[in-house]
């Protein structure tokens, strides 16, 4: 197990090194985002904007248009929600180089409850046109992620969870923007999931194999721009299971359904069900709101009997 | 301070702005004079004498920012933006038709010199900010200038930019406030008041100065004199809406309204008559 959010301080202060136009601003978070750590290191790149998150978003494009590579990071319910306005009118619609990284998304955030926990967020970004929406599923692919996005000229959304989560990729640099990633070949049933579901996913086709169903288990970082070709070999399959902590509504299942045009397959989301989250612990939420590795087998165990 | 000659030249330039103002909003059939000619006069001192910018190059790097927070204010920007040699000035007869690039609101990947896309109030002061600052962190002297509404001060954001722009001690940083005291809905003190404004301003840590926004010796002093103090400095300009315009002069209805072909001629040769007595 290792934890996304120490990734992505190591990689940003890794960045920092060599990259001089790299800023990083934070809103009052910066011990829980770990950005504080970058400001240690490079004191004059980084920036405290104080409980002002919009005010940050405005910030981040004024330094962008300045030729600076801005990270801007807070909790994901108030990097998009609350600024969703400023993101669109000054970061997304003048398509600036601002990277917005959020972090605890989703109810696994936990005893917070329903305030704290994103489950909208993918949806929020993916409608905004230039926007590149990323969910990195551990943190071997967060450290790519990192300078992958920096490189990249344009807006991006990277949301990632609060908690530990188990270490899928062993090894650096598979992580390209717009490119999904087949985990496990499979011809009974195609399982894409993005995020912290990825690694509930592999769960799922290690119990479906027990029972002799070969599922096919795609992990999707980028949301937006999806991998088509993926979406294609996944379609072969001939039924398709997407799963994200996030509500089924605009996220990782309305990109697949896209992705399949006019010619879908036999299709279920796993996601929260247009509910707000509630207080609790992380498992006993994820359990819930059947975002475990065996209610995506059991989803699976009935599409494929139909 | 500075001579007649060169102020009669801006008056010059300022009367060409509101001229191309009318006119471009007038064959758009739509679009905001009201807050537009409010603005002409310090538009013209800014881009005819105060701000350091290059038209073959509008990306320089070292040149000073604008940023036109009231974005629906941008006939005025086009038309300085024009006369300075950015785009042609016939393109403004385009404004907002479909296929032409100067969008109702400023738009900086199809406007040359638009520093910073802008339309829905309050965003603007933060993204100055972020200029300035970026400026700071490169040793850089170049000025950021941002151009609020006053009932864009209502917005929420513009407090916390306000707040952040003292905190880290921008005093390249330079906001000029189109007080003209009128916003769609009526007058500002009616709608939602902002006074005492230039208190409000002070105690977020601002320099604070009140001048007539329609004189331009007075304008062109203050750009000049501005303190170098660690602190960002905000122009309240006392301005008329309409300004330039008989009809259009502190009324409400020309706030986003274009003027009607017989408000076109009359306009325009009101706007004339004031050249041809400048030139007496």
């Amino acid at each position: 197990m290792r934890n996304l959010r120490d990734a992505y301080s190591s990689a940003l202060i890794e960045l920092g090194y060599k990259n001089k136009d790299v800023v990083v601003l934070d809103a009052d978070l910066a011990l829980s985002t770990k950005t504080k750590r970058f400001g240690t290191v490079f004191p004059d790149r980084f920036f405290d904007v104080g409980i002002a998150e919009a005010n940050m978003m405005g910030i981040a494009a004024g330094l962008a248009t300045c030729g600076k590579i801005v990270f801007a990071s807070t909790f994901a319910v108030f990097a998009t929600g609350r600024c969703y306005d400023a993101i669109r009118q000054s970061i997304a619609y003048p398509c600036l180089n601002v990277k917005i990284v959020a972090t605890h998304a989703g109810v696994s955030v936990g005893g917070d409850g329903a305030s704290h926990q994103m489950l909208e967020d993918i949806a929020l970004m993916r409608a905004l046109p230039n926007m590149t929406v990323i969910a990195p599923a551990d943190a071997t692919e967060m450290e790519d992620v990192v300078p992958a996005i920096a490189d990249y000229h344009g807006p991006c959304y990277v949301r990632i969870g609060r908690a530990d989560a188990p270490v899928i990729f062993e090894k650096h640099g598979q992580f390209k923007i717009g490119k999904g990633y087949i985990l496990k070949e499979g011809g009974d049933i195609a399982i894409i999931a993005t995020g912290t579901m990825t690694a509930e996913a592999i769960k799922a086709g290690e119990i479906l194999r027990k029972e002799g169903i070969d599922a096919m288990i795609v992990h999707m970082p980028t949301i937006k721009p999806i991998d088509k070709k993926i979406v294609e070999k996944a379609k072969e399959t001939g039924r398709i299971i997407t799963c994200e902590e996030h509500t089924i509504i605009g996220g990782l299942g309305d990109a697949v359904a896209m992705a399949m045009e006019d010619d879908p397959v036999k299709m279920r989301r796993i996601g929260v069900n247009d509910v707000f989250g509630e207080s609790g612990e992380a498992n006993e939420l994820l359990e819930k709101y059947g975002l475990t590795s065996e209610n995506i087998a059991r989803v699976a165990k009935e599409m494929v009997k139909f | 301070m500075h001579d007649e000659k060169l102020v009669k030249e801006i008056k010059k330039n300022a009367l060409k702005i509101r001229k191309l103002i009318v006119e471009s909003i007038y064959r758009a059939g739509s679009g905001h004079p009201g807050g537009s000619l409010s603005i002409a006069d310090i538009i013209a001192c800014l881009y005819f004498h105060e701000m350091r910018y290059n038209p073959e190059n509008p990306r320089w790097e070292d040149r000073d920012r604008l940023v036109l927070s009231k974005g629906h204010a941008c006939p005025a920007l086009y038309s300085a933006l024009a006369l300075c040699g950015y785009f042609p000035v016939e393109e403004l007869k385009n404004l907002r038709k479909t296929g032409h690039f100067l969008q109702g609101h400023p738009c900086m990947r199809k406007v040359p010199g638009v520093d910073i896309s802008t339309g829905s109030l309050g965003h603007g002061l933060s993204v100055a900010v972020g200029m300035a600052l970026a400026g700071k962190m490169d040793k850089k002297d170049y000025r950021v200038f941002a151009i609020l509404g006053d009932g864009e001060v209502q917005e929420g954001e513009i407090w916390e930019a306000a707040n952040s722009a003292s905190h880290f001690k921008l005093d390249n940083l330079i906001a000029i406030l189109d007080r003209n005291g009128l916003q769609i809905d009526g007058p500002t003190e009616e709608i939602m008041h902002i006074e005492p404004i230039a208190w409000r301003w002070s105690a977020f840590g601002w320099n604070v100065i009140e001048i007539d926004g329609h004189n331009i010796k007075e304008i062109l002093d203050t750009f000049h004199n501005i303190k170098k103090n660690e602190k960002p400095t905000i122009i309240i300009a006392h301005t008329i809406k309409g300004k330039g315009v008989s009809f259009m002069e502190g009324t409400l209805s020309f706030h986003g309204k274009a003027p009607s072909k017989e408000q076109y001629i009359k306009a325009m040769s009101e706007l004339e008559q004031e050249e041809r007595e400048l030139d007496v």
